[in-house]
């Protein structure tokens, strides 16, 4: 229960960046809720076709409907499902192999930390997007796929700042502390690093979520993750550029509005959780 | 000093092979691990005689073991050979298409790069110069949104109020239909004002504008927020006050403090530069923007791993130049910097 | 009088409150004259130097007071007549030699600049910038170094030698000495000395009395953002009136006399909140409840040319 306040404190107490946090949950949890009931809040099938195509928004269709006469609405709603599903298995994997690889790299130093960090860096420093399209066309147009693809670029994201982060602790006075109680090297990596680690870590969790989410609609928009009738942000987007020389805007504006507010939403939490974070450290 | 910063470039430029290599065997064996074979992905389920399947496999240097293609493949790219293209149409150098699409996307980085650090820095300038005010505030958001436009979508707004409503700009290309242009560089710009041609020069600006500010504004978001904090924590040193107190006109502390403020920018560009090629793919397939980005999702569509692969090892090229000039810009800004 | 310093404040708006960096300061000085202003860190005594001269960081504020130096007040001054008096009538070193040159420059064009702004033109500045950098003893062809070449001490010659570029009326030295060896520190008090022998006036920011003592004429000491005493060197070390300036005579070590050196106890004043009544109440030992925790102390003039703002001045003599 004390923990729970704590964390309760931290996310809404009256800090700096309060207001960017507000908004940020708020879009999250949004979207969150359109994911899980998306069967109970999208008043029609998306992938139903109907003769009623290209209306404007109204009453009956709240985004119009597209050139198949599928429910524009219906489709940003369950569409939030591959986005979310998309992106966390994503964050996932790469925290699964980022997190303990810069860890032990960091700790135990020598050449194939080096070696490590090398290969890190030159992925580090690839424009991820380029990379992620490489991946995926391998792997073939799927979720869990582009899931995977977008996972290894994020990778060398934790690695580096774990790694260094580990590099600067290991000096300090309570790791050594720990090692003159005679703490095996394992037990100090994941009992006492890590730990302090967790506010960075989720700092750059929600930082790394904004930009993946970017990269997942990208790939999407490039007809890479998922195929067709499903659903999906990032490929209606797509589908919807040629009717906007007809002025069908609709097809377009939402699920681009859409990909944006979730970014922005994680990216907000993101920057009110570093000043918190910075804050505490001063 | 002079053939100190020459060392100095040269240590740079063999520092960055590493990373170009590890980027190359990546992406070479990427492609490698997808089942069957490129040739069979291309050619699919069709019944094609062996001999031409053979034919095929030797065309695209497949016929060999995985070891030696990894070495011919290599070897080849230093004497500008990129393979040839696996899917219609069918063995044509990929360098060809290379060099025929990559102007386009240098033009398109070089003026979106442009736009994205200008705007960053007047955006960064003015938060840090109105810290702890509502512009400070406003700047800041701005950061946070332009980061995370999504820029295909961004783009089409910009498309569908300018071109398709206003009627002001075009949406896609980079040349109105029956403007000639004799190219010498491939940067359109830069090839009509040394022909003279101003119908061209014309043309070519106005089908640049608005690819350049969607990828631009997008892409200076980061920069709003690095010019800012760097600007506040320069601001904050003496030497600023120290400047004040021998006198020295505002405008000019200012100018000071900005160039102190821009050189860890510069340190940020190299990476920028990477994001914003990415970027680039996006915004080339939303304008119809002839580049690399538009070949490359060209290529995937007809699964020419050959052609990917080019364009994917190129891009880490270019990636590595890029970061080698940023290196060396930074060592002459810098008088700090030993070499 | 060369420079009225009255009843200034400075208050800095920070995100976790107001903190007021100084309060009520009034103090004058006269031509020739070296006072120097002692206090522990964040007492105030360079938040007023820097206020004097009208630069203070932001996101502090002047709040009040006057500065009148030559019968006008600088604080009502326009843009640009402040700017003509920085550097030229008033000028400034600063503590940390390594930050107050701008690391991107030659610092030759940067001494050469103190005068062109001031209307030297360009040719005259640099010969005469090789001559102030003799005046310090430097060799001249140092104009071509960035600050990163120079040492420390080399770099706050460079900092008194733009100070010495229009023989100031006034110099301000915010601890110039103290990120110095003890060598070098000698020698930049002695530039200092050489200018007011020239009649420059100094106002010189330290934390070590003992440093103050020797070559000044008159000591401030400054607690908690408040000026608590003003005199002679004589009047402060030999009949020093308020509880703290005793404190911080005795916290010297005195390499004569046996004994050990008496910290004082307690730690200063948080500023966001600063201590009611007389600032010093909760560490001073003559401390009165109800009169020194309720009533500020007045800044009174006690014997000709020495304040004290103490309810009990010289108290412990009983």
């Amino acid at each position: 229960m004390e923990i729970a306040g704590k964390i309760a404190e931290f996310l809404f107490g009256k800090k700096p960046g309060r207001g960017m946090m507000l908004f940020g949950l708020t879009i999250v949890l949004i979207v969150l809720i359109m994911a899980i009931f998306a069967p109970w809040i999208a008043p029609y099938d998306p992938t139903q076709s109907s003769d009623d195509v290209f209306a404007p928004p109204s009453g009956e269709h709240l985004m119009g409907t597209n050139r198949l006469g599928q429910d524009m609405f219906s489709r940003i709603v369950w569409g939030s499902r591959i986005v979310l599903y998309v992106v966390f298995i994503a964050t996932l994997i790469s925290m699964a192999i980022g997190i303990p690889l810069g860890l032990v790299s960091g700790y135990y130093g020598g050449k194939t930390d080096r070696a490590l960090s090398v290969v890190m860096d030159s992925i580090y420093a690839f424009p991820a997007l380029i990379l992620a399209i490489v991946i995926a066309v391998v792997l073939g147009p799927s979720p869990l796929n582009t899931a995977i693809a977008i996972s290894f670029v994020y990778v060398p994201t934790y690695f580096r700042m774990v790694r260094g982060q580990t590099l600067s602790l290991k000096g300090q006075l309570f790791v050594e502390a720990a090692h003159a109680i005679g703490a095996k090297n394992r037990e100090i990596m994941f009992k006492y690093i890590l730990p302090n680690l967790a506010p960075t870590i989720l700092v750059v969790f929600t930082l790394s979520v904004a930009d993946a989410i970017l990269t997942e609609a990208g790939l999407s928009f490039l007809g890479l993750s998922v195929t067709p009738p499903t659903p999906d942000w990032g490929y209606d987007l797509r589908v919807g550029q040629p009717f906007l020389l007809d002025g069908y805007w609709w097809l377009v504006f939402f699920p681009g509005v859409m990909i944006m507010l979730l970014a922005m939403a994680f990216a907000l939490i993101g920057e009110a959780l570093n000043e918190r974070v910075s804050l505490g450290t001063r | 000093m002079a053939r100190g910063l020459g060392q100095y470039i040269l240590i740079r430029a063999l520092m960055i092979i590493p990373t170009i290599l590890i980027l190359y065997t990546l992406v070479f064996f990427f492609l490698r691990i997808l089942p069957g074979n490129p040739v069979m992905a291309v050619v699919g389920t069709k019944n094609i005689p062996p001999e031409q399947l053979e034919h095929l496999m030797e065309m695209a240097g497949l016929n060999k073991p995985l070891y030696v293609q990894y070495f011919d493949y290599l070897k080849g790219i230093l004497h500008g050979d990129f393979g040839v293209t696996l899917a219609f149409p069918m063995g044509k150098p990929v360098w060809d298409y290379i060099s025929q699409r990559f102007p386009a996307t240098l033009e398109l980085a070089i003026w979106a790069f442009t736009v994205s650090v200008l705007l960053g820095l007047i955006t960064g300038v003015l938060g840090a110069t109105k810290k702890g005010t509502k512009v400070d505030t406003s700047m800041r958001l701005y950061s946070i949104i332009a980061y995370t436009l999504f820029i295909p979508w961004f783009g089409m707004m910009l498309q569908y109020v300018f071109g398709i409503h206003l009627h002001w700009l075009p949406t896609s290309g980079r040349l109105d239909p029956g403007v000639d242009l004799h190219t010498i560089t491939g940067l359109y710009v830069l090839d009509s004002i040394l022909t003279g041609n101003w119908e061209a020069l014309v043309s070519s600006i106005r089908h640049l504008i608005l690819p350049a500010l969607t990828l631009g504004i997008v892409l200076s978001g980061a920069y709003t927020r690095l010019v800012r904090n760097n600007m506040v924590d320069v601001l904050s040193q003496d030497f600023i006050r120290s400047y004040q107190a021998r006198g020295v006109p505002d405008r000019k502390v200012l100018w000071y403090a900005l160039k102190n403020a821009f050189i860890p920018v510069v340190t940020l560009m190299g990476l920028q530069f990477a994001i914003l090629l990415g970027g680039a793919v996006l915004t080339e397939t939303t304008f119809s923007w002839p580049g690399m980005g538009t070949f490359l999702v060209d290529r995937i569509d007809y699964r020419d791993y050959n052609a990917i692969q080019g364009a994917v090892i190129f891009f880490a090229f270019f990636v590595g130049v890029i970061s080698l000039i940023v290196d060396i810009v930074y060592a002459i800004l810098d008088p700090r910097v030993k070499y | 009088m060369l420079l009225e310093v009255k009843n200034l404040s400075i208050y800095y708006y920070t995100l976790t409150g107001v903190v007021k960096g100084a309060e009520g300061v009034s103090f004058s000085i006269d031509r020739g004259e070296w006072v120097t202003f002692v206090g522990e860190s964040g007492s105030g005594k360079s938040t007023v130097a820097h206020a004097i001269m009208n630069i203070v960081p932001s996101p502090g504020r002047i709040v009040s007071g006057e500065v009148v130096f030559q019968d006008r007040d600088l604080l009502k001054l326009s843009k640009e007549e402040l700017r003509e008096i920085r550097g030229k009538e008033i000028s400034m070193i600063f503590q940390d030699p390594m930050t107050s040159l701008d690391p991107l420059r030659k610092v030759g064009d940067q001494v050469i600049e103190v005068m062109t702004v001031h209307g030297i033109p360009e040719e005259e500045a640099r010969e005469r910038a090789k001559e102030l950098l003799e005046k310090v003893n430097l060799p001249p062809d140092r104009l071509d170094y960035y600050p990163h070449q120079l040492s420390g001490g080399q770099r706050q010659r460079i900092s008194i030698a733009m100070a010495m570029a229009f023989n100031p009326k006034l110099l301000i030295a915010d601890e110039p000495t103290t990120a110095l060896d003890v060598i070098v520190q000698d020698s930049i008090m002695d530039l200092i000395e050489a200018l007011k022998a020239e009649g420059t006036s100094i106002y010189f920011v330290t934390h070590d009395i003992s440093l103050a003592a020797e070559r000044s004429d008159k000591i401030a000491v400054m607690y908690a953002g408040k000026l608590v005493e003003f005199g002679t060197v004589e009047q402060i070390l030999e009949n020093p009136l308020h509880p703290y300036t005793k404190a911080l005579i005795e916290a010297v070590p005195d390499l004569w006399k046996e004994g050990k050196v008496r910290a004082i106890p307690g730690y200063p004043p948080d500023l966001r909140n600063p201590p009611s009544g007389c600032r010093f109440h909760p560490r001073c030992p003559l401390a009165k409840a109800g009169l020194c925790d309720a009533e500020e102390p007045e800044f009174e003039e006690v014997e000709k040319g020495h304040y004290v703002a103490c309810h009990f001045p010289g108290g412990w003599r009983g």
